[in-house]
């Protein structure tokens, strides 16, 4: 209930309780959402659990539902996300909770491994630096996946991922086009192979939510495209 | 619940289908403008290999395209897996095939 314009009405998921417990937190002019749940736990409750490392919007460790919707909160402007001063805080969809708004990312991080989200190099410290035009079309498609920071908003974000436990989903994906991207990477074949199981690309719904609020503003969406695209082209390949 | 053979089954039928569709279309456009009665259709259409063909294609290729679809659609919304869920993508298949090919034969049959 808000109760006067100088403080914020939150709503913060309490997992011991299994539900939603109300905070009145003082509203500041330049305030994150990651600011009001520090707020809370510094001066209301010590008990309640978060993650955060950077505040900068560099780790990827602070993702949350906030409205309903998945957002870096160190980055996410209370302004820009409070309703009427309302605020609802939980913890990232499509993950396990491990307490309050912590959740556990090892399914998230053992989809990059399943993805062959791995760099696989193809020379030894002895050899020469191998020199990457930043012009080639792999490089470009390379830069344009290359930025994300692993902090789970696509994967929360995607309702394929929620139908389908098996699924990649797009953070993991992304990386598999970058890599397939990286023309000194030598594990093309495996990683088409992995991403084309009952879990991989071949699952995206292309509906862009993944797109639609990824923090740095990458298009997993694209690139799961590209991945469809050279599965299905190193098939016919292989058929011929 | 889509791994690659089936991705390349559903865009294959779906290319195959768009042209179909369209022809099917412009057919029906330029056939009916100047009225055509049932006897007229089936006087064209029976005993052609042609229009069987073209009929008959589509039919399979909704089919393939049609069960895949469903096949998504049923495994991510009612969870069914494994083998309930092959037997329901065949069973939507062959459904819509035995259909098809009654009504393709309908028309086309001498
Ligand atoms: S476009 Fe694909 S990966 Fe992105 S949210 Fe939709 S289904 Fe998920
Ligand atoms: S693709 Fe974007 S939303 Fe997904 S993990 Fe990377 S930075 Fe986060
Ligand atoms: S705390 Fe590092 S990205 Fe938000």
């Amino acid at each position: 209930m808000p109760t006067d314009s100088s403080f914020l009405d939150v709503d913060v998921w309490r997992s011991g309780a299994e539900s939603f417990q109300n905070f009145q937190v003082p509203a500041r002019d330049s305030q994150t959402v990651l600011d009001v749940v520090t707020w809370i736990q510094q001066h209301a409750d010590p008990t309640l659990s978060y993650r955060f490392a950077c505040r900068v919007g560099m780790c990827g460790s602070c993702a949350m539902m906030v409205n309903g919707k998945p957002r870096w909160t160190c980055r996410t402007h209370v302004k820009k996300v409070a309703k009427r001063g309302r605020i609802e805080i939980a913890p990232l969809r499509n993950l396990q909770v491990i307490k309050d708004l912590a959740t556990d990312m090892s399914d998230f991080f053992d989809k990059w491994v399943a993805a062959e989200g791995v760099f696989h190099p193809t020379k030894t410290r002895e050899d020469e630096i191998e020199a990457i035009r930043p012009d080639t079309p792999e490089r470009i498609s390379a830069d344009a996946a290359v930025e994300c920071i692993n902090c789970g908003v696509c994967y929360a974000a995607c309702d394929v991922v929620a139908a389908n436990p098996a699924y990649l989903g797009p953070a993991a994906l992304n990386r598999a086009w970058s890599l397939v991207n990286d023309l000194r990477d030598g594990a093309l074949a495996e990683r088409l192979e992995a991403v084309s199981h009952d879990g991989g690309c071949h699952n995206c719904h292309s509906h862009q939510s993944c797109a639609a609020y990824c923090p740095n503003s990458l298009n997993p969406t694209a690139s799961i495209a590209g991945l469809k695209r050279e599965t299905v082209k190193a098939a016919f390949r292989r058929g011929r | 619940m889509l791994d690659l053979r089936l991705y390349i089954l559903q865009r294959v039928t779906a290319l195959i289908m768009a042209p179909l569709v369209l022809g099917h279309i412009a057919v029906m456009i330029v056939a009916v403008r100047g009225g055509l009665s049932a006897e007229e259709i089936l006087s064209r259409t029976q005993g052609s290999l042609l229009w069987a063909g073209f009929y008959g294609t589509f039919v399979l290729a909704a089919s393939v395209h049609a069960a895949i679809g469903l096949r998504v659609v049923v495994f991510e919304y009612a969870k069914l897996k494994g083998l309930a869920l092959s037997l329901f993508t065949w069973a939507v298949f062959l459904a819509l095939l035995f259909m098809g090919t009654r009504a393709v034969f309908a028309v086309t049959a001498p």
